[in-house]
């Protein structure tokens, strides 16, 4: 009933890679690619979320255009001719993929793969990657130590683990982000994390590294629910990838009705072996968006805490 | 909002002196003052109208990192309560910039500059004395009062090598040493006296044909009074005289080009602003003059402040501006303090304020004092680091003359830029124009440093030759050999000793696929490791990069990591795999990154390689 | 609201308004994430009020906060109507138009000034004067509550007054506008629709007035049922006492623990001829009964319905294979019905459903086909081209009216029925955290940084003035019962006021303190507003200390 309220929007229409398209006054250039079934690699763009355009694998190339733009936030303008696949769009993808899986672990990001192996990516030509840093936390901005070239510097640190519920391993970010914008203003509005430091040594933070339950986290999960790469996890996935026993063939995905308070929040519940080990909330339903809140996300467990009787 | 502090972290009696002096006292126990009680104590307002001060942040971080020289968690808890702001946001705001600490810190701190100008003429070994006497950076006297880090480009490239001094306590000092040495900044270390204080010399003093510099001759800085008797204030009468649309026609008709490196006409831009319904519009003063080899800012602000400030005024009469922000680069005490003189005499005299002159507009200026990022010179980073964000540069469009500060239509322009402004008035823009060449009108600063006999600030007609300017400053000093000239700085490119001929215009450089980029010419002798010097180029914009995108973030240490094989020979499978590892990283910063900074990030190193052939 | 039982607006409209008013509520821990809707709203512009004796973290987002005394919600509501007619600001064009009774109404609230507002309340008359201006003066506004509102024994004449505020404003039948109670459990508001209360049928169709569809669900079920109206639960447990009642069947709740006065209810539970209790897990009540039936968790390991507080059903899935004997219930009651005779057919949920529809027209139009598609959909919904009703009562708007005038109601400002004395000085209220639930049967059984065990919450004044140290166990005592309970100091809290949870029940029996002053018209105790007593417990023998603080840090656990 409240869209009946919206005014209706205009149509534009422009060309990508020698297609006409329309689409609605607004719509990014990724979504345009979209209607034309154009396949346009993302990772730090989510469905959810605003745009923070950061990892710049999704960039395409505008006609008169100095640089190439960010399709997940460029607007689509009347008449705008736009190159998905040119040498320049290809080369740069190929560089973004080569830098991040260079310097991330992307063991658990689904898409890379296929990414590497389209663009023909080769990471290892950097050389061998770096060690974890324990120090990584607590870099001095605007200074480092100068490389020798040897290895290729990496964001690997120890994973944090320090509370019950999941489990952050930042050698798995690639700084999208996504989980400060929905720990933040976007959605939660708890400001647990933030980007921290500047350049190679920025990194997830929360205030003075203080560890989870010292600092204003409540557990809602949503940053999990928004992570693209796995550098955040339950703790229930984390060990069972631990024991080499996750099976995500093996899992049923089922959505039903948080039973705590009245919102009526949807739950997916990702079974395996007759045990919830992931609670993720869809991100096209208008109640959630996505998000849950931490009874929603980890309070499951009372189901499977039960005595048979 | 609901703010989660650091647990049981207590701001100390001076930490939250210091918060007051920016922020105002608390107002109720809610934001760190006392708990009221009865009725009062049963309301508390804490919205929207708690959340309108963010852009207070920076200065509040400054306020608390100067009076104990660090930002403590307990600072930071006070901090976040008056402001309404969580302490991770804040945290991470606070680590963004290389001159704020997060861990405890000796009360002085000296910031010794490392950068290509100091390198030069021996900061090298300036640093290698301080670390064999006093200590390995970061390390503290025995005392535990002081300690000293290596600094980027502190802007005094005319009198290198360089350094800062930062005291914290009750009243904060800071102090530039120019032309200094190990021993000042040893004496400096140990709160002693290190000399006096650095003097500017402006080779093309007394030059009648000087125009931007012709006040900026006198050995201190310009009073109002003085600055009214050379004429100033003349041109901002002309100015409502010619009304906003007359001031913005004769700038349009002077086809003055922004001096920051864009060269975008900036009457288009003005008028762009003027026409925009939303309101209010905010002007921005870029002097976050951060490329290193660069100081020309520096000196207008220092000697020739109500110059700056008049073609503020002017521009902020044309495009309906009634707050305008002057973003000062935290390495520069001395030109904050002139220009803070200067704002205040001002006001007392009615040439900022509600009725600025009489002639019923309404005008004030605000300092910004930024805290070492190099990338707050960008034109959308100085919006966020202004609105107390971290200083990391938004994608466009949106455009500034749009969407800029405080989402408001904003006119965002260098000092160099700014004060032209006067001229253009005085004379109509059509005469202004006359000076330079078509595509490049009227005069521009260089700044020479380096290997030059006479560095400073220089003033000259667009169309000059490089080597008239080269001439002019006398050359290679000592009678050493041109290896190469950079120009532009960091961001720029290098250029052969047989292209000396260029025109310094736009159109030129640009045909020779270089840049004039802030003004640079960093003159180099025979005797400059050049790859040792990438090196140096490298590292800054792996430490100057914001992180934001993956192009600058990864690319910018790709690049160092492969010229650091380069320089060691220890390759990874030969010379020509790693000219085309930094041609493709290079390739991709260009074209990917969201911001200048990334996308200029290799060009000298590829001009050095591609003009120069290091390496080859 | 005006008939049927469930809030006007959605959560969409949240995001959409211009002023929100909260008022017996700390949605941003009990209902998250329909306060992340109001979050959006807030950044889009909305001003919040939030109205709570306590500066709860939803209060800490508000433009502003108004700490009235517990109890003082109809002094308030009041005193903002009358200032808001006073100021000229009600909405004469739709009170003439959709409401009735209004004159009556506005002599009833003309002696409640400012001045009177802020000497019944403690809120500050300015704060009053400005709630009450951006209210009426907002071109759409909200108003939302919880249990702050509902747990009273003044419970309904609560309801009555913030209706009667939106009224007279016109806040109600509009997108952005409206009337919100958000409901306390995931099915509450679905319990209302599928009549689990005693007046109603399925559909909120009047058991007593309704005649032609009492014939309908008589036709259907081939039975006569009884046109009158049955025991809610303070009447079952008057029941009780009087011997009029001496079985009970128990499904899913877990009053053993959650009733206020519990020494009351836990005595007449075990006074009972025959006790039966149904729960996924054994509670309390579980284990004082005769008969135990483990049922299967409704949420993840049966297939059927729920109705969320914007009155959208939704559907629950069976993902799980539930534990051991645990059943369905469906299949538990069914079964019961074949001992006793009966020829039902195997349970299924759709079929189930499917009668429900049949008989209850606001539900006809939601197949379970049509609730997969578009994701749950929202009452009414009377037949299949329906797309359901994200808003109630857009009629009131329709000139000339539609259907019959929405009726101002003259209510009564009474405090809570406990008043404080020397001997029970303080103000207990009780809500909830965010990381629990009622008496803690599910949530307790998860760990998290935020479990942190029971507490008794009090002003930083309080603690000091009782010499008592955060985390120190203090005896906390009311007329009713005495417990003990480690302290935590909540600057959120005024001098005079403290707050407990019944989350943990073994470690601190909370309800042993409440009050079970019930409103008459709905049956709600009073859980916000009891009067206690807190000492400081002399020579603890440190074992004994060291006992009662491992116990408080291991709740968690339990």
């Amino acid at each position: 009933m409240s869209e009946l309220l919206l005014a209706p929007k205009r149509m534009i229409e422009l060309e990508i890679d020698g297609q006409s398209v329309r689409v609605f006054e607004g719509e990014t250039i990724l979504g345009a690619c979209r209607r034309l079934g154009i396949d346009t690699p993302t990772l730090c763009y989510g469905d959810t979320l605003e745009p923070a355009n950061a990892c710049r694998v999704c960039v395409v190339e505008v006609e008169g255009a100095r640089v190439l733009a960010p399709a997940c936030s460029r607007k689509a303008e009347a008449g705008m001719k736009v190159q998905t696949d040119s040498e320049r769009v290809r080369h740069s993808r190929k560089m973004v993929l080569e830098l991040l899986a260079s310097s991330v672990d992307l063991s658990t990001t689904d898409e890379i793969p296929g990414y590497l192996e389209r663009y023909d990516a080769q990471p290892e030509r950097f050389g061998p990657p770096a060690p974890p840093d324990p120090d990584r936390d607590r870099k001095r901005t605007g200074h480092h130590v100068e490389p020798d070239g040897q290895t290729a510097a990496t964001v690997y640190a120890p994973v944090k683990i320090d509370n019950e519920l999941y489990v952050r391993d930042y050698s798995k970010c690639i700084l999208c982000y996504k989980c400060v914008d929905a720990c933040g203003e976007q959605f939660q509005n708890t400001f647990a994390i933030h980007v921290a430091g500047r350049g190679f040594d920025a990194r997830i933070s929360t205030e003075y590294v203080a560890e989870l339950p010292d600092s204003a986290c409540v557990y809602c999960g949503n940053c999990i629910a928004v992570c693209p790469t796995g550098a955040l996890m339950f703790v229930s996935e984390h060990a069972l990838r631990a024991e080499g026993d996750w099976r995500e063939d093996d899992q049923t995905v089922t959505t039903t009705v948080c039973p705590y308070c009245g919102v009526g929040c949807n739950l997916e519940l990702h079974v395996q072996d007759n045990t919830i080990v992931k609670v993720t909330s869809p991100d096209d339903h208008d109640i959630t968006r996505g998000n849950l809140c931490i009874k929603g996300r980890f309070g499951f467990q009372h189901v499977q805490a039960r005595d048979a009787p | 909002m609901d703010l989660h502090l650091v647990p049981g972290a207590i701001p100390t009696t001076a930490e939250r002196l210091a918060l007051d002096s920016v922020l105002g006292p608390a107002v109720d126990g809610w934001d760190g003052g006392t708990r009221l009680q009865g009725p009062e104590g049963n309301t508390a307002s804490s919205g929207h109208a708690s959340r309108v001060r963010r852009h207070l942040l920076l200065p509040a971080l400054w306020a608390l990192q100067e009076r104990i020289g660090w930002i403590s968690p307990g600072g930071l808890n006070e901090l976040c309560s008056r402001l309404t702001l969580p302490p991770a946001d804040v945290y991470g705001v606070a680590t963004f910039y290389a001159m704020l600490a997060v861990e405890p810190r000796s009360a002085r701190v000296v910031h010794v500059c490392e950068d290509i100008a100091c390198k030069c003429v021996g900061s090298d070994d300036l640093i290698a004395q301080i670390e064999e006497r006093f200590g390995a950076e970061g390390e503290l006297s025995d005392d535990g009062s002081a300690t000293w880090y290596r600094s980027p480009c502190l802007g005094q490239c005319d009198r290198a090598p360089a350094a800062l001094v930062s005291d914290a306590g009750e009243e904060p000092h800071e102090r530039t040493l120019a032309l200094t040495t190990a021993v000042a900044v040893l004496e400096a270390l140990a709160g002693g006296d290190p000399g006096p204080a650095p003097v500017t010399v402006l080779p093309q003093a007394g030059d009648p044909a000087l125009r931007l510099l012709r006040r900026a001759a006198s050995t201190r800085s310009v009073s109002l009074d003085e600055y009214r008797a050379q004429g100033g204030y003349a041109a901002l009468r002309r100015a409502v005289e010619l009304g906003p649309e007359g001031v913005i026609r004769e700038v349009k008709e002077s086809k003055l080009q922004g001096r920051g490196g864009a060269a975008f006409p900036t009457g288009v831009k003005w008028e762009a602003v003027a026409r925009q319904p939303a309101r209010p519009h905010y002007l921005v003063c870029n002097a976050d003059e951060s490329e290193p080899g660069t100081f020309k800012d520096r000196v207008i602000m220092e000697r020739d402040p109500f110059a700056l400030i008049e073609s503020m005024t002017i521009a902020a009469y044309a495009t309906g501006c009634e707050h305008g922000y002057v973003y000062i680069r935290g390495e520069y005490p001395e030109p904050q303090h002139a220009l803070q003189s200067a704002l205040d005499e001002a006001r007392v005299r009615g040439y900022l304020g509600d009725d600025v002159m009489g002639e019923r507009f309404s005008f004030d200026i605000e300092i910004r004092k930024g805290a070492g990022a190099y990338i707050c010179g960008e034109e959308t980073a100085i919006f966020e680091s202004i609105e107390g964000n971290r200083g990391e540069p938004r994608n466009k469009p949106p455009f500034p003359v749009v969407e800029g500060l405080f989402g408001k239509p904003t006119v965002v322009n260098n000092v160099e830029t700014l004060v032209n402004v006067p001229d253009i008035v005085l004379r109509s823009g059509p005469s202004y124009a006359e000076t330079g060449t078509e595509g490049s009108t009227g005069t521009k600063l260089f700044c020479l440093c380096g290997h030059v006999e006479r560095p400073g600030v220089y003033e000259v007609p667009f169309g000059t030759t490089l080597r008239e300017l080269y001439d002019l400053a006398g050359g290679v000093m000592g009678g050493k050999e041109l290896q190469c000239i950079l120009m532009g700085g960091a961001a720029g490119g290098f250029l052969r000793p047989d292209e000396l001929d260029l025109p310094l215009t736009f159109e030129a450089v640009r045909e020779a696929k270089t840049t004039l980029g802030s003004g640079v010419v960093l003159v180099l002798d025979e005797t400059v490791d050049l790859p040792r010097l990438l090196m140096r180029l490298a590292a800054f914009f792996r430490n100057e990069s914001c992180g934001q995108c993956v192009p600058c973030r990864v690319g910018t240490v790709r690049q160092q990591e492969a010229l650091a094989r380069l320089v060691s020979g220890k390759t990874a499978g030969g010379v020509q795999k790693e000219l085309a590892v930094i041609a493709e990283v290079g390739q991709c910063m260009r074209d990917a990154s969201i911001c200048g900074l990334g996308q200029t990030a290799s060009s000298a190193i590829e001009s050095a390689i591609g003009r120069l052939g290091v390496f080859s | 609201m005006f008939g049927a039982g469930g809030g006007t607006s959605s959560y969409r409209e949240m995001e959409e308004t211009d002023v929100v008013l909260l008022w017996g509520s700390n949605a941003r821990e009990t209902h998250p994430i329909f306060f992340h809707h109001l979050l959006r709203g807030i950044h889009n512009g909305a001003r919040l009020f939030v109205i709570d004796p306590r500066r709860t973290t939803s209060a800490q987002w508000a433009d502003r906060w108004l700490g009235l005394e517990v109890g003082s919600d109809i002094a308030l509501s009041n005193t903002v109507a009358r200032e808001i007619i006073h100021a000229g600001l009600a909405n004469r064009a739709f009170i003439d138009n959709a409401t009735e009774g209004f004159d009556a109404y506005a002599a009833s609230v003309e002696p409640f000034t400012l001045a009177e507002g802020e000497r019944l309340t403690g809120v500050p008359a300015e704060a009053i004067r400005e709630m009450a201006h951006a209210f009426a003066r907002a071109d759409r506004a909200m108003i939302c509550w919880t249990l702050g509102i509902t747990e009273h024994h003044t419970a309904v004449d609560n309801v009555l007054s913030l209706i009667n505020l939106a009224l007279l404003c016109g806040h109600v039948g509009r997108f952005g506008s409206g009337l919100n109670p958000l409901r306390g459990q995931n099915n509450v508001q679905g319990g209302g629709d599928m009549g689990a209360i005693p007046n109603k049928l399925a559909g909120f169709q009047d058991i007593e007035q309704d005649h032609e569809a009492r014939a309908r669900f008589e036709q259907a079920w081939g039975v006569t049922i009884r046109p009158t109206y049955g025991w809610h639960l303070t009447q079952m447990f008057d029941g009780m006492e009087h011997g009029e009642l001496r079985t009970l069947y128990v499904i899913g709740e877990n009053p053993a623990q959650s009733e206020a006065d519990i020494n009351r209810t836990r005595k007449l539970l075990s006074e009972l001829d025959f006790l039966v209790v149904q729960d996924i897990v054994l509670t309390k009540t579980a284990e004082m009964a005769d008969v135990v039936f483990p049922s299967a968790a409704s949420w993840c390991e049966t297939d059927g319905t729920v109705t969320n507080s914007e009155r959208r059903v939704q559907r629950v899935r069976k993902a799980l294979d539930p534990p051991g004997e645990a059943r369905d219930d469906m299949w538990i009651i069914t079964e019961i019905a074949r001992r006793l005779g009966q020829d039902w057919p195997d349970p299924v949920a759709e079929d189930v459903w499917d009668e429900l529809r049949s008989l209850s027209p606001m539900h006809s139009g939601k197949s379970y086909a049509r609730l997969e598609e578009l994701g749950g959909i929202q009452w009414p919904c009377p037949d299949e081209t329906h797309p359901g009703s994200p808003m109630l009562h857009e009629r009131l708007w329709a000139e000339p009216r539609i259907g019959p005038a929405a009726p101002f109601t003259v209510v009564e400002a009474r405090g809570p029925f406990e008043e404080l004395d020397a001997d029970y000085p303080i103000r207990l209220t009780t809500g909830r955290r965010l990381e629990s639930y009622n008496t803690g049967t599910q949530t307790n059984l998860y760990s998290s940084p935020l479990h942190r065990g029971e507490s008794l919450d009090l002003s930083p004044e309080d603690a000091e003035r009782l010499e008592l140290a955060d985390g120190e166990v203090a005896r906390v005592s009311s007329r009713r019962g005495s417990v003990e309970a480690p302290v935590r100091i909540d600057p959120a809290l005024r001098p005079g006021l403290a707050f407990m949870t019944f989350h943990f029940p073994d470690q601190v029996d909370t309800n042993q303190l409440t009050i079970d002053a019930t409103d008459p018209k709905s049956g709600t105790a009073e859980f916000k507003a009891a009067a206690i007593r807190v000492e400081k417990i002399e020579r603890v023998e440190d074992e004994e200390r060291a006992g009662v603080a491992e116990h408080a840090t291991v709740g968690g656990q339990q």
